[in-house]
């Protein structure tokens, strides 16, 4: 099986389903002919040809109606918006239109699009380019937020999205980009929308996590090993909607939840997760659920040090979990 | 002189790692702050990698060709600078000691009885006493997995977990024993027409209360017989013109708990309760007496017995049995009682054995009046007699100072004629 990135993984993802279904294309900024900023859609161009690798102007409003238009006449449009902090302009088109089209139309419209954007920081990136946007779609019914974290699940989980009939908000990590590297099958596979993966079994603590964070978690678990700590990790993979039974189960399994994000901590997503294990877990619950997120500041800090000390990492991670599992 | 590392930089956005495409310095190699020491690759970009002191190149530690991550050490550089030197040692020292107060024993056990909603769950699923259970957690905290430990190593099996507290009198650990016992014990031998009903409400309530009385009291019985003859002709006079002024009936029932009320003011032991690791001897004297109605049994109080008259008490009795029928009994009717006077003899009923009102130390049956043949100076009378069954706490009360409280009531009883006493 060969190993690839992770962003490997978005383009494998993305040419398998444009050579499988014709009606497949792209659009975004700098796309085509470039392949990308990042390089996700390196050599699509070539291979697909301009009318299907479509290099847009700086319009994401644009970018995101277009698409909204194509798939509603039977397209299956994958948008990119070159960074996720560039997406706030498409936002009347993504939830008002939609992720309502099919409610709106009684079900005789729908919008099979996946739009494609780069979130998180860690990169040097400051306000324009560190933001994790996922928290202001996720509670839009008629939207589904993946963000996958690791090259095997990319691959799964994008053409997945390709494939689903509804708009599929699709958020890569751009740190993830080049650090995380894994097999990925060649063969086509798809990977269910709104479920979690246990990604490690445990039975002192939970973690609930997504994105990056998975990585760090993973890395803590295993130095926490060492000390006989053993961390149960649960990706949500799909953080909108949330898969509650995993959730429930993963909870219940140890009674000592952490939650991790990248995102500022109040009104995130791991926020909802905790209302889901308060909900359901009370009689199982050994300990107060904890949250482990970034400060409530307006942005990504520019000055490095500043920077480690909002991002999230694996020290930190691995500080929250030993403190838990020591409650 | 100090040695410093340089790391890989961060050279761009999604950037982790780089490869070293050629050395621009050697070891020996005097450099200054931002020369270009080397030129890396990445998938981004080709740079050049400046230097971040100025000193001298003392080890290359990457290789060219090699591919490192973002942070990892590239090379050694000897600094004129010593200001690293005092840094240096400082933070050892720090990590040190910071070692050491990790490592302490932790003696604290402030939160050994702080219990989450998964232990206390586990435990009472298991009938786990949590006492038993050293905890893992901070500050001595029971964690769940505590528990599951304490479950899956085979806990110290009790033969009979309602023997085991039932020897232990107090009352924090009786509670879940009791509900337990009232809730399961499943009977299911159903047959065709029987009737099944279900426990709730108030006949839930008793079956808990008894349930508890007698796990928790060890009880002990004493039963005196009084003859009450001159009692009987005395009421039996007045009786139809008590009602006519007062309106309500002039009960027996009246007369003994007056009798009981003095009693206890003699016998102030009687008037207490059982509190784990004391004694509490009640002040007011306030007796609880028993109505039943249909299915039902409650305890009001006549509240303060040893300050009122019988007439009083008569028509505390009135009203409250008159409440219970009616159903119209609150709470503050039923709370407060420190002695409990069972009236059984309206059933007909000559011995009987009655179980302890929890927390009360006592309970006093007040069986039928009888008329019988009875050798009074040495000849055969027809007297007027009933007997007075009392229960007691013995882990409150003893054989002789029951007695005594018995002999006195039952002289003071002996004694209630029109001569000696008023009713109001």
């Amino acid at each position: 099986m060969p190993v690839m990135s992770y962003i490997q993984a978005v383009t494998a993802a993305l040419k398998e389903e444009m050579q499988r279904d014709e009606k497949v294309f792209i659009l975004g900024e700098d796309v085509g002919k470039k392949g990308g900023v990042f390089r996700a859609t390196d050599g699509l161009y070539d291979e697909f040809g301009e009318a299907r690798v479509l290099d847009t102007p700086l319009a994401e409003s644009a970018i995101a109606g277009v698409g909204i238009g194509a798939a509603m006449y039977g397209m299956r449009p994958v948008a990119e918006m070159q960074f996720a902090d560039f997406i706030m302009p498409a936002v009347n088109q993504i939830i008002s239109e939609a992720a309502k089209m099919r409610y709106r139309s009684n079900n005789d419209w729908n919008v099979p699009m996946t739009i494609r954007a780069p979130y998180g920081g860690g990169v040097h990136g400051a306000l324009y380019h560190s933001q994790s946007i996922e928290a202001v779609f996720a509670n839009q019914p008629g939207l589904k937020i993946v963000m996958p974290s690791t090259p095997y699940d990319v691959k799964g989980l994008l053409k997945a999205s390709i494939r689903d009939n509804d708009p599929v908000l699709f958020l890569e990590h751009k740190r993830a980009y080049r650090l995380l590297k894994g097999e990925v099958p060649e063969d086509d596979y798809v990977l269910p929308i709104g479920k979690a993966d246990v990604k490690r079994e445990g039975s002192d603590i939970t973690v609930i996590t997504y994105g990056l964070c998975v990585h760090f978690a993973l890395q803590a678990a295993e130095k926490l090993a060492e000390e006989g700590i053993d961390a149960h990790i649960l990706d949500l993979r799909t953080v909108y909607p949330l898969d509650k039974e995993a959730i429930i189960e993963a909870a219940q399994k140890t009674g000592k939840v952490l939650l991790v994000t990248e995102d500022n901590k109040e009104g995130s997503i791991i926020g909802e997760v905790a209302a889901i294990v308060a909900e359901n877990c009370l009689f199982d619950l050994d300990a107060p659920i904890k949250r482990l997120a970034g400060p409530d500041v307006p942005s990504m800090p520019y000055a490095p040090t500043m920077e480690k000390y909002f991002m999230m990492n694996p020290d930190k991670v691995e500080k929250a979990m030993r403190e838990l599992a020591e409650f | 002189m100090a040695s410093e590392k340089i790391n890989m930089p961060q050279l761009g956005e999604s950037v982790t790692e780089g490869t070293i495409s050629s050395w621009l310095v050697q070891v020996g190699d005097k450099v200054n702050k931002y020369d270009p020491i080397a030129e890396v690759l990445t998938d981004k970009v080709n740079a050049e990698v400046p230097s971040s002191f100025t000193g001298t190149i003392k080890e290359l530690v990457a290789e060219e060709g090699q591919t490192i991550a973002v942070g990892d050490l590239m090379c050694y550089i000897d600094t004129e600078d010593s200001a690293g030197d005092a840094t240096q040692p400082t933070n050892k020292e720090t990590v040190e000691a910071s070692k050491e107060t990790t490592e302490q024993p932790n003696q604290d056990q402030s939160m050994k009885k702080r219990y989450s909603p998964a232990v206390l769950r586990l435990a009472q699923e298991n009938d786990i006493d949590l006492d038993q259970v050293t905890g893992s957690g901070q500050k001595g905290r029971i964690t769940r997995k505590d528990i599951e430990n304490y479950l899956s190593n085979g806990k110290p099996k009790t033969t009979s977990s309602n023997q085991e507290v039932s020897s232990k009198p107090s009352q924090a650990q009786a509670e879940p024993v009791v509900e337990k016992a009232t809730s399961s014990a499943p009977v299911s031998d159903m047959q065709q027409g029987d009737i099944e009903i279900p426990v709730t409400g108030v006949r839930k309530a008793i079956a808990q209360n008894m349930v508890r009385s007698k796990q928790e009291i060890p009880h002990a019985w004493m039963t005196v017989e009084v003859d009450v003859t001159d009692l009987v002709t005395y009421r039996n006079q007045i009786k139809d013109d008590f009602k006519k002024k007062e309106g309500f009936s002039l009960t027996f029932f009246a007369f003994f708990v007056k009798a009981v009320a003095q009693a206890l003011k003699e016998y102030p032991q009687l008037n207490s309760m059982w509190a784990g690791d004391k004694i509490i001897q009640k002040k007011a004297i306030n007796l609880s007496i028993a109505v039943a109605k249909d299915e039902e049994l409650f305890v009001p109080v006549i509240k303060n017995a040893d300050e009122k008259s019988i007439k009083g008490i008569a028509k505390d009795i009135t009203e409250l049995a008159g409440k219970a029928r009616k159903g119209k009994l609150t709470g503050d009717d039923m709370k407060g009682g420190t002695f409990t006077v069972n009236n059984t003899g309206s059933f007909g009923s000559i011995s009987s054995m009655g179980v302890i009102n929890h927390p009360q130390a006592a309970i006093l049956q007040v069986e039928s009046i009888v008329k019988r043949p009875v050798i009074v100076d040495n000849m055969f009378a027809a007297r007027d007699m009933v007997n007075l069954s009392l229960s007691l706490d013995h882990r409150v009360l003893d054989g002789l100072v029951c007695g005594n409280f018995l002999s006195y009531l039952k002289k003071t009883l002996e004694n209630m004629n029109e001569k000696t006493m008023s009713i109001y």
